[in-house]
This record gives C-alpha cells, sequence and structure tokens, in this order.
C-alpha cells in the first residue's frame, strides 16, 4: 500500500546562514526519508513521469528499488539513461518535466523524483570506482569538441563502448557550464569533479587548454579522428543593446559567475579580482539570473532582479525562483531596462526601467510585455549584472566552415544529431542555443548512439 | 603546464619569456594572443605572442610587471612551468592588401608589430618602422627591428635616444614630408593608439589597432572584454583583438581597462 502522505521536504540550509557562505543550500533526504518518499510512488504501469524525462529515465522501475532502500538496483536503472543522477537530481527542472506529469499532484503533491534520483547520485559517488581501463589499440577514435553536460555525456557512452575518446577542453578546468556556470551552493564542484575523474578512470582523455579551431585545427581533428562530436556550449553573453551598457560595473552574468565559480575569485588565496556592489541590479529571470543573483547576495550585495514579464513567466526553476525570494532577494517584476546612467567615473550609478504590461500571446505562448508609457522609474545601483542568454559565438563560424548554420547561428544538425558533414555530429546548447543541462546530455547520448552506429557501418 | 625555456631582461620591470607550446607555436599568426594562468591560484592573463619558432615548438611573450599576478610571471626561471597556456587566441593581422605600411609601437606595444615587422621583411614588403619610449631603456629589440625595416625611427620621451618627443610628432612629421604611408598599424597604451588615430584621421590614412582589453575567458564567453567600434559592441577576444582605429570609443575603452586597477581595494575585498 502506497504512502497517501503529502510529499516530503529535503533537508535545507537555513537561509539566514545560507546567504553567508558558498555550501549546498538543499541538503537532500536522508535515508528514512527517502524509503518513505519512494512509497509515495503508486508506481503507474503506463509511467507518466517517464514520458516527461528528456532522457527516458524508467522512474517508477528506479524508485520501486528505493522503496526497499535498494540504491545499488536504482542506480542501474538509472545508469540505462543518465550517466549524472547527482547533477541532474539537482539541477533538472523537474517540476516542468517528470515531476509536472505525476499522478501524486492531485494528491499530496508529486512525488519529489528529482531528490530521489540525486540520493542514487550520492551513492554512484560514494562507490569505489572500477580499476582504470584503457581502450583497445585498435579502438575507433571519438573527438568531443567541449566537456560540458552534453560532451560528457557522449564521451561517457563512447567510452562504454570501448571507443578511444578524447574531450577538448578550451577552459583550464572540464565541466563546462557544470563548472564555471552554476554556483557551488547549488552544484557542489567535488561532484562534477569527481564525475569526471570517473570518465577518465574509465579511459577518457582530456585536453585541456586546447580550442579547436585555434590550437587544433577542424581540419587536423578530422584526419585524426573517426567520428567527432561539437559539444561547444552556447555562445557570447546577449546584452540589452541600450545606452550606457558598457559602463563600469556592467557585466555579463557570464562574466561574473566565472570569476566566482571558475576562478573562484571569492577565496582568499584566488589572484582573480571581483567586483560586487552593495546595491546590485540582475537583469532577466533564467536560472543563470538566479544564480548571479545569489552569488551576489552571498558576497553581500542587496539585490534587485529586474524582469519585463510576471512572476508566471519566469523560466528558473522554481525552486530556484522560491530559495532567491528566501535569501531576500527582490523580483522588480514587468520592469524592463530602458539605459544606464554613470557617474564622472564612468561607473554605473542607476538604471532606468519602464514598467510592462502583458498584452496578447506571442510565437512563444507567452503574453506579450509591453512598454506603459511615461512609466520610467531609476533604480539607483552600483553594479549590473546581465543574464539574457546567448548568441552565437563567432569562433564556431569560423571554425566549422563546412557545417550549416540555422538563421540563429546556431549548428544545424537532424534528430540523430548529424550535422550532414560525414562523422561529424552537433549537440547541446551549440544546436539549441541556451537550454537545461539534461536536454544537452539527452542530444550528447543520441549522438553517441548515432556515432556508435556509424562507426559500426564504416567497418 | 607549460616549461619555461627561457627568460631575459629587456628593460627594467619588462621580461622576455620563451616557453614551451608547441600546439600552439605551429597553429599561430602575428597579431594573436595567448592567456596564462601562471600556478593553480592564478588568474587569467592574456599576453600577445611576440615571436613564435614552428619547429623547435615555442613562443616568446614580452612581459610588464604591473601588478601581482605579472610580477609573479616574470619571476619565473627557466625550467620552471606555467600551470596554464592557452592559444593562439584572436584573429592574426589582416595587412596584406597594403603596400606601404608603417608599423608604431609604444611601449610593451612593440611586442604585437614585432610579429608583423619581421613577417613583412621576409616576404619582402618591409615596413617603415616608428618604436617609442619614454626613455633609451625602455626601447625594446631595437637591433632587430632596424634589420626588420625600411626606415626605422626612434622616439624617446627624455631623448635619450633618437628624435626626443612622441611618436605621433614622428608620424605627423613623415606625413608632412610627403612619405607615402598606405596604412598605419599601431599598437601601445590606448591613450597613444587613440592620439596617433586622431591625426591618422585627419590625413584619411586607413589605421589598425590592437585592443589590449581585460579579458577572461578569450574564447568570447565572458563579454568583459567588449569595446564599442563603429556604434557596436564587439569582443576584442573573438572579432579583434585589431579593429580599425578610427571607429573606436577610446574614451570608453580607456575607462573600461581601468576598472580593476581603479578598485583594486574593493575587488580583492575577500583576500585581505
Amino acid at each position: 500500500m502506497a504512502n497517501m502522505g503529502k510529499r516530503n521536504m529535503p533537508r535545507m540550509q537555513d537561509a539566514k546562514e545560507r546567504i553567508n557562505n558558498f555550501d549546498e543550500v538543499c541538503l537532500g533526504f536522508d535515508d528514512a526519508t527517502m524509503v518513505e518518499e519512494a512509497n509515495r510512488c503508486l508506481g503507474c504501469a503506463n509511467a507518466p513521469c517517464k514520458a516527461g524525462c528528456p532522457v527516458g529515465i524508467n522512474i517508477p522501475e528506479f524508485i520501486a528499488c528505493l522503496k526497499v532502500g535498494d540504491k545499488d538496483g536504482a542506480s542501474k536503472v538509472i545508469e540505462k539513461s543518465n550517466k549524472l543522477p547527482a547533477v541532474c537530481g539537482r539541477v533538472c527542472p523537474q517540476e516542468r518535466q517528470c515531476e509536472k506529469r505525476c499522478v501524486r499532484n492531485k494528491a499530496g503533491g508529486a512525488v519529489a523524483i528529482g531528490q530521489l534520483e540525486r540520493c542514487v547520485g550520492e551513492y554512484n559517488l560514494t562507490r569505489p570506482d572500477s580499476s582504470p581501463a584503457h581502450p583497445k589499440a585498435d579502438a575507433k577514435k571519438v573527438a568531443v569538441i567541449g566537456s560540458g553536460p552534453a560532451g560528457l555525456s557522449c564521451a561517457a557512452d563512447c567510452v562504454s563502448a570501448g571507443c578511444a575518446v578524447t574531450i577538448f577542453e578550451a577552459f583550464h578546468k572540464a565541466g563546462g557550464v557544470l563548472t564555471y556556470g552554476i554556483p557551488q551552493f547549488r552544484l557542489p564542484k567535488e561532484i562534477v569533479d569527481k564525475e569526471i575523474e570517473r570518465l577518465i578512470n574509465a579511459g577518457c582523455e582530456i585536453k585541456l587548454n586546447a580550442v579547436v579551431g585555434k590550437s587544433i585545427t577542424f581540419e587536423e581533428l578530422k584526419s585524426d579522428y573517426d567520428a567527432i562530436f561539437i559539444s561547444s556550449g552556447a555562445g557570447l553573453p546577449q546584452f540589452l543593446n541600450v545606452e550606457g551598457e558598457n559602463l563600469n560595473g556592467v557585466m555579463s552574468a557570464n562574466e561574473f559567475l566565472t570569476r566566482v565559480n571558475l576562478m573562484k575569485a571569492y577565496l582568499k588565496e584566488s589572484d582573480t579580482p571581483i567586483y560586487c556592489g552593495k546595491n546590485v541590479v540582475v537583469v532577466g529571470a533564467g536560472n543563470v539570473a538566479m544564480d548571479a543573483a545569489r552569488t551576489a547576495r552571498r558576497l553581500g550585495a542587496e539585490v534587485t532582479i529586474v524582469y519585463r514579464r510576471s512572476r508566471e513567466e519566469i523560466p528558473a526553476r522554481a525552486e530556484e525562483v522560491d530559495h532567491a525570494e528566501e535569501e531576500g532577494i527582490r523580483f522588480n517584476l514587468l520592469s524592463n531596462p530602458v539605459s544606464m546612467h554613470g557617474d564622472e567615473d564612468g561607473m554605473v550609478e542607476s538604471i532606468r526601467c519602464i514598467r510592462m504590461s502583458l498584452g496578447e500571446p506571442d510565437a512563444s505562448g507567452r503574453r506579450r510585455p509591453v512598454a506603459i508609457q511615461g512609466s520610467e522609474y531609476d533604480l539607483p545601483t552600483d553594479q549590473v549584472i546581465i543574464a539574457l542568454g546567448t548568441s552565437p559565438n563567432p569562433l564556431i563560424r569560423h571554425t566549422f566552415t563546412k557545417l550549416k548554420f540555422t538563421p540563429k547561428g546556431t549548428i544545424e544538425a537532424d534528430e540523430n544529431m548529424f550535422t550532414g558533414e560525414e562523422g561529424v555530429y552537433a549537440g547541446g546548447d551549440a544546436v539549441t542555443g541556451a537550454a537545461t543541462v539534461i536536454s544537452a546530455m539527452g542530444a550528447g547520448r543520441v549522438a553517441a548512439a548515432s556515432i556508435l552506429k556509424y562507426l559500426a557501418e564504416k567497418k | 603546464m607549460n616549461k619555461v625555456i627561457k627568460t631575459e631582461i629587456t628593460a627594467p620591470a619588462v621580461i622576455k619569456m620563451t616557453l614551451e607550446a608547441k600546439d600552439i607555436a605551429t597553429h599561430c599568426n602575428p597579431g594573436q594572443f595567448v592567456i596564462v594562468r601562471v600556478d593553480k591560484c592564478g588568474e587569467r592573463v592574456p599576453f600577445t605572442i611576440c615571436d613564435y619558432d614552428e619547429k623547435a615548438g615555442e613562443i616568446t611573450l614580452l612581459i610588464q610587471v604591473v601588478g601581482d599576478t605579472t610580477r609573479k610571471i616574470a619571476e619565473l626561471k627557466e625550467g620552471d612551468y606555467v600551470e596554464d597556456l592557452v592559444g593562439p587566441l584572436g584573429n592574426p593581422t589582416e595587412l596584406d592588401e597594403y603596400d606601404r605600411v608603417l608599423l608604431v609601437g609604444g611601449g610593451i606595444g612593440c611586442a604585437v608589430i614585432y610579429p608583423q615587422a619581421k613577417k613583412r621583411m621576409r616576404e619582402g614588403r618591409a615596413c617603415d618602422i616608428i618604436i617609442g619610449a619614454k626613455t633609451k631603456e625602455l626601447l625594446f629589440a631595437k637591433d632587430e627591428f632596424a634589420k626588420f625595416s625600411r626606415n626605422f625611427y626612434i622616439t624617446t620621451d627624455d631623448g635619450s635616444e633618437g628624435e626626443k618627443g612622441f611618436v605621433t610628432t614622428k608620424l605627423e612629421a613623415l606625413i608632412n614630408a610627403g612619405e607615402r604611408i598606405d596604412c598605419v598599424f599601431v599598437v601601445g597604451p590606448m591613450i597613444m593608439m587613440k592620439n596617433v588615430c586622431d591625426i591618422t584621421a585627419k590625413y584619411n590614412i586607413p589605421t589598425v589597432v590592437s585592443m589590449n582589453c581585460l579579458m577572461l575567458d578569450g574564447t568570447g564567453m565572458c563579454g568583459c572584454c567588449r569595446l564599442t567600434v563603429d556604434g557596436q559592441t564587439k569582443y576584442a577576444c573573438v572579432d579583434g583583438p585589431e579593429f580599425d582605429g578610427h571607429k573606436i570609443d577610446f574614451a570608453e575603452a580607456m575607462n573600461r581597462l581601468g576598472f580593476y586597477k581603479k578598485r583594486e581595494a574593493e575587488c580583492r575585498m575577500l583576500k585581505r
């Protein structure tokens, strides 16, 4: 008989405490709560949750294992579809995917699938690594460009199938957005490091400081490798193109977060400088905006998020928005920046916004924000962080000249992640534009399957 | 990890450093840069590739000590290693369409015109070259520049070598003397590049500058190096580092360059 009680909440670090540290906010379930929550799952035969998962994890099956505390069994089920459960359990927008479709939404709240997945992920990390593997001398060679979620998951599947995989990473540390983008308090870097270590132990090679198109050309890659997967991520940070945007104190969320997450600028021993104002305005309301706002909060700032639509349209994960509010971050909704103004020193001192109302739905199905004439107001600020997504990186276009690009500037690839150029596949944000970790991982796995099929046929 | 092959003090607080970097040396062209991270706690700092040896797999950088990080790099000895070295980044210098090119280098900016001077000399299209510095000791590679050039001029602010004055004085004198100049490629402190651009704009001489903006990733990801060119936002790392000097908003670029330096105390607030 299933537990018909309410959804269990994971342990959390108190908001008053956590704004003073970078430690993880959500502390997950203990084992007893895990079992209790697992027993809330009705094990629906048609498994609507599974259809909501971008990588199709057999959710009722892994939860069935957890009902009796069998993390090992659950791990084997998840592993068939997802190599990084410790990451996805933390960063997936479950409320829009698996949990959205859970029948328990009508009875005590959706099963906390993300939290349960996280429990399995934690268990995986404590398992001893298998002894280091080396691909056979005659193994097919696969090059993966970029070590973010798409690249890592593609590499993991290709390595499992016996390929000799080399990942090329432009930064000095692997992990892509998991390393430079998502903050420590949401995804501890130790977890990312551990997952990467496991991949290396499984026989995958990672070349750091390697910029494809610069330190190695695409042509060289093509002649040295049997197949290539391009997972170079999204590109240049987008700005608003309004007056005053290049004032000092105005920066992209990518810059702010990279200084903090990758360069560890908030630690005493780091040489990287970080500027954090006292009165920070973050423009945008996606996950990156929440990350930037909450990071600034932890560096001691009062933070206001400016977003042109209403609460309902906020694209960030619900949990991140709740956490941001708990941490005292203000939301100026239905507001759009029109200009920024600086002092005689060229330092930003205010941002002018205009109030918006919601009109008819636009192409995205969301109601279009319309400016209310004459409603401008000024917010005093000493730092503006822009988190509006990215536009394509020209480096990609210049490097992969033979590939086809969409009008948006992303790489064109079919449903099998094939680019049309023999042996060359692409996926993740480089193809879709900025999206989620899990969709990038899904693309990486589809690409791996296509690559393995191609290599088998090529023989 | 990349090994330091050779270091040489070329002027007070200026070090010429040769590093093992096979992939970079075999793929780079004049005008491109690298990013160095000296140790595990180091920040990422861009340096132009001053010289490179494809066969030996080595690159040479010119490093001026301006703060803690550059001091740490400059203190490395032969046989030491830098933690990370990435490149070649940015786009190569493109001056091939011009016949008579005048290269103007100020201070450490000479490191950027150096590989171009060498390349053009080898192609049999040697440039005219002006290099300038505050004083004699700060002149970089004058013997080499003399060899690479068609006509070679030196200026020093104090007159300790060459002509007394600024590179701009010499530039204007050459223009007034009727020297044919199809294009000026000028690299140095931003204020010097701006002053040169102001002069060449008067005479309609195409002018290319190399922008030494603050950078973090150097691959178009962070937007730290953005600047306004012809009213549009450009990224020095992926759109540059070289731009039409007549279209750059220098006042803005200079202000952005000084951002962390000016607020050194605040920006390292958590480190003291």
